[in-house]
């Protein structure tokens, strides 16, 4: 097998399994183990092209061409190999969770939720593996238009018109900003490849390029940058396995990948922060934190809570992208995986607490710790995750993005970094502090332990990755460090 | 001389000739129909036989009789002019390929003979305009078409429809007569009826008074006929109220004619003779298009009927059509030509696919559709489809023609990027009304029969109309990959079009 085909085929093996499982819909174990493997195949297709990726080669592949310098094609390189070993490894503990959660849950239309969950895998990968912008904005908006179904599983009034918010904001910023931003960039660059050090110098200058840049933050709307972040909390009326892996990892992660490539690839860092008008982006990405911290604290709702934070979280690697120093964005990389693990985590738990108790209120959940040990242990591995600390996967990215901005002397991020870590501390402190030590107010009408065996594994394999990011993070650190240092 | 270059006279002649035959057929069989659709699908291989020609030759002359051309009838067919005549023998033939399920429920079996042969005759008329190099046959066969198609607008299921048609005819004859008087303004100015002779001879007269007028007259009597916002009134219910077969002929090609005439008139004989027309052009249409796309799709949003929403989304993208014609530049151009074609194939599958529904559901109102993604999924995923290339999301033909649009407003820069804004606000109305047909279908349940009733069992539409509607869906799929047909045969003729005068 060629690198092409195979690259190819990661596209379509999720698309392959979305057909067959949704023939085989009648029969739940059958479907079940097409998704499970269907996601196996999945990440064995991605996780090997490691090898080559380490050495240096990018492979390529080539679908259509529709006009000169518009294609769609596919091209590998690290940042986007991270994404996809992300997406594709988490897809499979998702999985197995989804099925102890839709189980559990008596939940309908089961064999859409996992069809569509496909057509949203194999529009990630797309996202990762897009070799020009053109391919990535047709996978992003698949993306989009594959997760509304998801969203608005449950079908009642209140659900749909959530789900019609999520949809709304992200396809209204996506043409209204995006598009004409893609299409502005290739009247003025006659090209859209994603090319080291950007396609933009000699052909833009000025305060254009900060008006272009503002239209891309804004318009990919998946990267949540304040005011265009509503979406986000909307679609916490999904699923909770859509919320995890879609809004922790897939989606949100989807948006900042986009941001981070546009800078490194489109823009150039160098040349774009040179230029008149682009210097608001960290200060945007700094209040987006810290405001988005602060609603979290008011948050009242488990899930909404993490919603806020992802919100804070994702304008980290923002912030950390557009910091001109190579160790703060090998930080916003690394800040994709350690944030990904951790939320997922966290959702897994929130949605394994649903599951088993039916509760989703933050006052609810008093001594919830004592009926659900190993959720809430892995609960709070993935909020040390989130505020940072040792020995989880969140101290290594904020280690990186705190360095660059030492080696900026950027007072504003360092002291971004500095509340926003405070905040974290106090709103998971609490929770936490609930859970363990607070004693349960009322005993539940029906006496309950862990969720369903499947769900416990996913959560319980997802914070031990947490805790081992911590300690073996070579290789997608060396792989990151070659976008700076040139392959070997 | 062989029978191949006889092609672009036997293209208007075949079903011209046919249509009293139809006529005369019995009624109450299958025959007319056979007898029309044979007729269409010879017309459609004359006509690709003749964009072979044009293709291969760039323009195509044609003598009627060998008299030469001032003092005979000439036929001039350009690369646009072919480009169209695919689009109206390819919409008639599809068009009765998709329909006789839908005509033999809606109009009955009584009158169907005589309703093909006005198809023909409307088909022939829509053909003629489309190929002469006259200015007064384009009347001729504007009015052939024209009383055809209120013939078959007026055949409707519902009582309206004569109301619709009435306000059809009396717009459609007000906007032939004004055409109709400004060429005999030329005609009284120039002494030749021949557009290319109009063109040499017109520069001698130009900024008179009666070719002023004139010039007033033609453009405001097509913009009629090809219902520019404001004049758009008489559409959306002659849309509505005619038979969906109607529909879906009428929608993919009988504005589109009166646009082209409106293009080739303008650049070829107006804008290179008076001065400062091409600037008056642009003035004058362009804040017309921009109300014509915003109003449209605005409407459409608002719209409960699904042929009248589609409508009013036609009113959108006349306008945008218009607007990239109105530049008067190259890409402008090539964006008008191309999004001509492709809103032909989008708006012909969403009414195939609405007509499909009206066959089931005997109604058209957006609320009685409910569940139609369980109970027709595959006329509910050609809408999507279809829907989706109307929105103009990447790897769909609609795509292709805002990618251009936008491009060609951007090269104008200053006002330009405010109209870039403009039309894609206009592309996310269009979102939300095609949004809003699909969560219908797929998301809410069929309402509950009165009196306890069991529901209606819907099944889906049968095989020939699927297979049309599929067609089409996957034609817009096909040239959103690969748009080089319509984009080389429109590149060819901007190259005439503009490289003539300027």
């Amino acid at each position: 097998m060629t690198q092409s085909t195979q690259l190819l085929l990661a596209l379509f093996v999720p698309l392959i399994g979305g057909v067959l499982l949704t023939i085989a819909g009648r029969w739940p174990n059958i479907r079940e183990t097409i998704t499970l493997t269907t996601a196996g195949v999945l990440m064995l297709l991605v996780w090997s092209f490691l090898p080559a990726l380490l050495a240096g080669e990018r492979p390529e592949a080539h679908l259509a061409t529709l006009m000169p310098g518009l294609s769609i094609a596919f091209k590998i390189e690290p940042l986007g190999m991270l994404f996809a070993c992300l997406a594709s490894l988490l897809w499979i503990v998702n999985s197995v969770y989804s099925i102890g959660y839709m189980r559990g849950n008596h939940e309908k239309h089961q064999t859409r939720f996992y069809a569509c969950f496909t057509i949203a895998l194999s529009a990630a990968i797309g996202i990762a593996f897009a070799e020009n912008l053109f391919t990535l904005f047709v996978f992003y908006e698949v993306l989009t238009l594959s997760t509304y179904p998801l969203v608005a599983h449950k079908g009642d009034p209140q659900t749909i018109h959530q789900a019609r918010v999520y949809m709304g904001i992200l396809l209204a910023t996506s043409i209204g900003l995006l598009l004409p931003a893609i299409i502005f960039t290739y009247s003025v660059a006659g090209t859209l490849s994603f090319t080291p050090g950007g396609i933009l110098e000699g052909h833009l200058a000025g305060p254009a390029v900060g008006l272009l840049l503002l239209m891309f933050i804004l318009g990919v709307g998946k990267a949540a940058v304040m005011p265009v972040h509503r979406w986000l909390p909307a679609a916490m009326v999904a699923p909770t396995p859509v919320s995890a892996l879609l809004h922790a990892v897939a989606v949100v992660k989807a948006g900042v990948f986009t941001v981070t490539k546009l800078i490194l690839y489109i823009f150039g860092p160098d040349y774009v922060f040179s230029q008149a008008g682009t210097d608001w982006l960290i200060p945007a990405a700094c209040f987006t934190i810290v405001a988005a911290s602060v609603v979290a604290l008011r948050q009242t709702n488990l899930k909404r809570m993490l919603a806020y934070s992802t919100v804070a979280q994702l304008s980290y690697v923002v912030m950390a992208a557009a910091l001109l120093a190579p160790i703060s964005q090998v930080g916003a990389a690394l800040h994709i995986l350690a944030h990904g693990v951790g939320k997922i985590t966290l959702f897994f738990a929130a949605g394994a607490i649903y599951v088993a108790s039916k509760k989703t209120e933050l006052g609810q959940l008093n001594g919830i710790g004592r009926r659900m040990p190993i959720t809430m242990v892995a609960f709070t591995i993935g909020a040390l995750s989130m505020i940072g600390m040792p020995p989880t996967a969140g101290a290594i990215s904020k280690w990186g993005i705190l360095g660059g901005a030492l080696d900026t002397h950027n007072m504003l991020v360092i002291l971004t970094l500095l509340a926003s870590t405070l905040l974290n501390c106090a709103y998971f402190l609490p929770v936490i502090f609930r859970a363990f030590l607070m004693p349960e107010d009322v005993a539940p009408k029906k006496d309950h332990g862990e969720a369903p065996w499947p769900m416990v594994l996913a959560l319980s394999t997802t914070a031990l990755l947490t805790l081992a990011f911590f300690f073996f993070n070579g290789i997608p650190i060396a792989l990151e460090l070659q976008i700076y240092q040139g392959t070997p | 001389m062989t029978l191949s270059s006889h092609f672009a006279i036997l293209v208007v002649v075949v079903p011209l000739v046919m249509a009293p035959l139809v006529a005369v057929l019995p009624s109450r069989s299958g025959i007319p129909w056979l007898v029309a659709s044979l007729t269409a699908f010879i017309s459609f291989l004359l006509a690709i036989g003749v964009t072979q020609q044009v293709m291969a030759q760039g323009v195509l002359l044609y003598e009627l009789g060998d008299w030469p051309v001032p003092f005979g009838i000439g036929l001039v067919i350009g690369p646009f002019a072919a480009l169209l005549l695919l689009v109206i023998t390819g919409a008639s033939l599809g068009a009765l390929l998709w329909g006789r399920a839908s005509m033999n429920q809606e109009v009955g079996e009584e009158h169907q003979s005589l309703l093909y042969a006005c198809w023909l005759l409307a088909t022939a008329g829509l053909v003629g305009i489309t190929i002469t190099g006259d200015a007064f046959n384009v009347f001729v066969f504007m009015e052939i078409s024209a009383l055809a198609s209120y013939v078959l607008v007026s055949a409707g299921p519902s009582r309206q429809a004569l109301t619709a048609t009435f306000k059809y005819l009396v717009t459609g004859t007000i906007g032939a007569t004004f055409y109709l008087i400004g060429v005999g303004y030329l005609y009284m100015m120039t002494g030749t009826l021949n557009m290319a002779d109009m063109a040499d001879r017109l520069s001698q007269v130009s900024e008179t008074a009666p070719v002023l007028m004139a010039s007033g007259f033609i453009i405001l009597g097509l913009a009629l006929k090809a219902a520019l916002f404001p004049m758009h009134a008489w559409m959306p219910n002659a849309y509505r109220y005619a038979p969906t077969i109607v529909t879906v002929f009428l929608a993919a090609c009988s504005t589109k004619v009166a646009l082209f005439v409106l293009i080739r008139f303008d650049f070829l004989i107006l804008q290179p003779n008076l001065g400062d027309h091409a600037l008056l052009f642009t003035t004058i249409l362009m804040p017309l298009c921009i109300v014509a796309f915003l109003v449209g799709s605005t409407v459409a949003v608002f719209e409960r009927d699904l042929k009248r929403m589609l409508a009013y989304s036609s009113v959108a993208q006349i306008g945008y059509i218009l607007l990239g014609a109105s530049l008067v530049s190259s890409a402008g151009t090539t964006a008008a030509i191309l999004h001509m074609f492709n809103h032909a194939i989008i708006k012909a599958a969403l009414f195939m696919a609405v007509g499909a529904m009206v066959l089931r559901y005997g109604s058209s109102r957006i609320s009685d559709i409910a569940g139609a993604g369980k109970s027709m999924p595959w006329t509910m995923a050609a809408f999507c489809v279809a829907g989706l290339s109307l929105i103009g999301v990447p790897l769909t033909a609609g795509f292709m023609s805002k990618w251009f649009l936008i491009q060609a407003m951007l090269e104008i820069e200053g006002i330009g990027y405010l109209v870039v804004f403009l039309i894609l606000v206009s592309s996310l109305l269009a979102v939300v009304y095609i949004w809003k047909v699909i969560e219908v279908a797929y998301f809410q349940a069929p309402a509950s029969m009165p009196h306890g009733e069991p529901p209606r069992l819907i099944s889906e539409a049968p095989m020939p109309m699927l297979f049309m509607i599929w067609l089409l869906a996957i034609a817009n799929i096909w040239f959103g990959i690969d748009p080089s047909l319509p984009l080389g045969l429109a590149g060819m003729e901007v190259q005439q079009l503009l490289g003539a005068s300027r």
